[in-house]
């Protein structure tokens, strides 16, 4: 099925964005993240001009993420006040990711910034899984009550707020930041954060686990609403099109996803999304070592 | 009929011998629209003496089919500790968006070297109007990487048996055009080539456009970006919504 893109300028063959769709919305659905991470990466992979994969990309994350923050908000498993001061930090962020984007793009490195962030990031995050789940796995893992629930610097920090879906009485600050450093990231990379915000949330603010998930849906469905008014008014890439195709997939999936999430085991989830991670961080490791297919790349003036 | 007559044979006397070319094109709008796959141009026409009769003699024909230009700033990807990372740059003035040239005997045995360069027959003689760079070798090595780059993304071919004549009156060449394709007035030139000169030329346009709703989207994606973000959101969270009260009732 050929279906012309009006913005990326050419034509796919529809099914394949919706099945592209769909596994990342299966994703979505077990694992409770975007899934921009792979979406970004396939389509720049299949041929979509890398802007037009990551502005449409973000997008799609907003659908995705909607109907879990309708299932988690049905039984209060987000924590508004602290999602709306990290929503602030993340539109903040979206506008400096913006320029970044735009400084990076007329000097011309955006695309191997893009690929080491991937690649460190998800290097990081993947790794971290991993070893969590291991040790989740073996019955090692029952630090819990031995860990301190967030960082010094966090109670350091000035203007305490109570956030009492998270169990919380530590300063805006805080989020604020971590909202601002997500949204640079979802800019820069068309992801909705939420590989990066969980474990932000977990291990840095220290919330309770019941609103992690949530909360973090809540933000990235914002976030990532900025982000696509953003590139239709900076880099006007968003198309609407390949977006239609990839949610078709990307909600359906989505729920597949959380029905197959009920009845696996989370470690075992967790350590495949590990595993997927880790292989996306590798492979864009490789590409940035490789020599690249194409030594010379048209930047329009 | 005598008016006719005397200007032909007012031609004639002048010396007027070159043949007259008249160049069509089989399709003068390509409209770009939903499950658009790119389309197959042809160029055709007939070569005919001023006498109205066929042109006799042996000739050569070159068609050449150009898109719109754009300035472009190509860069060029080099090893910085171990990481290929863009280094180098060279701004092009004029690069055609596609360009695509036929003829009916390989170039090099219709015309010189320079004749190719003033026509740019071929694509080695694509004139981009480079800027910046000044070092010759360097700029040969960029404009190389640019017609590599573009060729295999089938935006630049070139087709030296791509021209056929027969009777050695009409000719017919196809060209196709992939579904990348920039949007804009395209150019079809077409030369009559005899003893290494061009002897005739003329020269047929081809709009290429988007059409319905991919015009849409596109117009509206540049001219009311925020309702278009707008929009775009809309159908994320009406699709997202929709979903899960669908299978909610499931």
């Amino acid at each position: 099925m050929d279906v012309y893109l009006p913005i990326a300028n050419l034509s796919v063959n529809g099914l394949w964005i919706v099945a592209l769709g769909a596994l990342t919305g299966i994703l979505s659905g077990l694992f409770g993240v975007g899934g921009g991470f792979l979406t970004t990466p396939l389509l720049i992979f299949y041929g979509i001009p890398p802007t037009v994969a990551a502005a449409s990309a973000s997008t799609q994350v907003t659908g995705a993420s909607v109907t879990g923050v309708l299932a988690h908000g049905g039984r209060g498993g987000v924590d508004y006040r602290m999602g709306m001061v990290m929503v602030a930090g993340g539109i903040v962020g979206s506008g400096f990711g913006a320029l970044l984007f735009r400084f990076l793009r007329s000097i011309g490195q955006i695309d191997v910034v893009i690929s080491a962030l991937y690649v460190i990031l998800l290097g990081t995050i993947g790794m971290l899984m991993a070893r969590e789940a291991v040790q989740t796995l073996r019955g090692t893992g029952s630090s819990q009550a031995a860990r301190r629930r967030h960082h010094p610097l966090i109670a350091s920090l000035p203007m305490r707020w109570r956030f009492y879906r998270s169990g919380l009485y530590i300063s805006p600050i805080a989020p604020l930041v971590v909202g601002v450093a997500v949204g640079v990231l979802t800019m820069l990379m068309g992801v909705g954060g939420g590989f990066i915000l969980v474990p932000a949330m977990l291990y840095i603010l220290g919330m309770s686990a019941n609103v992690v998930v949530g909360t973090s849906l809540y933000n990235i469905l914002f976030v990532t609403m900025a982000t696509t008014l953003m590139h239709s008014l900076t880099t006007k890439a968003v198309d609407i099109v390949l977006v239609f195709l990839l949610l078709v997939g990307s909600v359906t999936g989505a729920q597949i996803g959380s029905q197959i999430a009920v009845k696996a085991k989370p470690e075992i989830l967790r350590l495949i999304l590990a595993a997927i991670v880790l292989l996306v961080a590798f492979r864009m490791f490789l590409g940035l070592f490789y020599q690249p297919d194409e030594i010379y790349t048209l930047y329009p003036l | 009929m005598r008016a006719v007559l005397l200007i032909l044979f007012a031609f004639a006397l002048m010396g007027q011998r070159d043949p007259i070319l008249v160049p069509e094109v089989s399709q003068h709008e390509v409209r770009v629209r939903q499950g658009f796959t790119g389309t197959e141009l042809l160029l055709f026409g007939a070569v005919l003496d001023p006498l109205g009769r066929a042109a006799g003699s042996d000739y050569d024909i070159v068609v050449v089919l150009k898109g719109p230009s754009e300035p472009v700033r190509l860069r060029e990807k080099e090893r910085f500790v171990g990481v290929w990372v863009n280094a180098a740059s060279s701004d092009f003035r004029s690069v055609p968006s596609f360009f695509a040239v036929a003829s009916s005997r390989p170039v090099s045995e219709i015309v010189d070297e320079k004749t190719a360069a003033i026509y740019e027959f071929g694509t080695d003689y694509i004139q981009l109007s480079p800027s910046g760079v000044i070092d010759p070798e360097e700029q040969a090595r960029f404009k190389a990487g640019l017609v590599d780059l573009k060729t295999r993304q089938q935006l630049y071919k070139q087709d030296f048996e791509g021209v056929q004549i027969s009777e050695q009156v009409l000719y017919q060449s196809r060209i196709s055009l992939p579904s990348s394709v920039s949007t804009g007035t395209y150019t079809a030139e077409t030369f009559a080539v005899r003893d290494g000169r061009v002897i005739a030329s003329a020269q047929a346009e081809v709009e290429v456009k988007k059409v319905g709703f991919e015009r849409l989207v596109a117009e509206y994606s540049q001219e009311w970006s925020l309702a278009y973000g707008l929009m775009a959101v809309a159908l994320a969270v009406g699709m997202g919504w929709a979903a899960g009260r669908l299978f909610a009732l499931m």
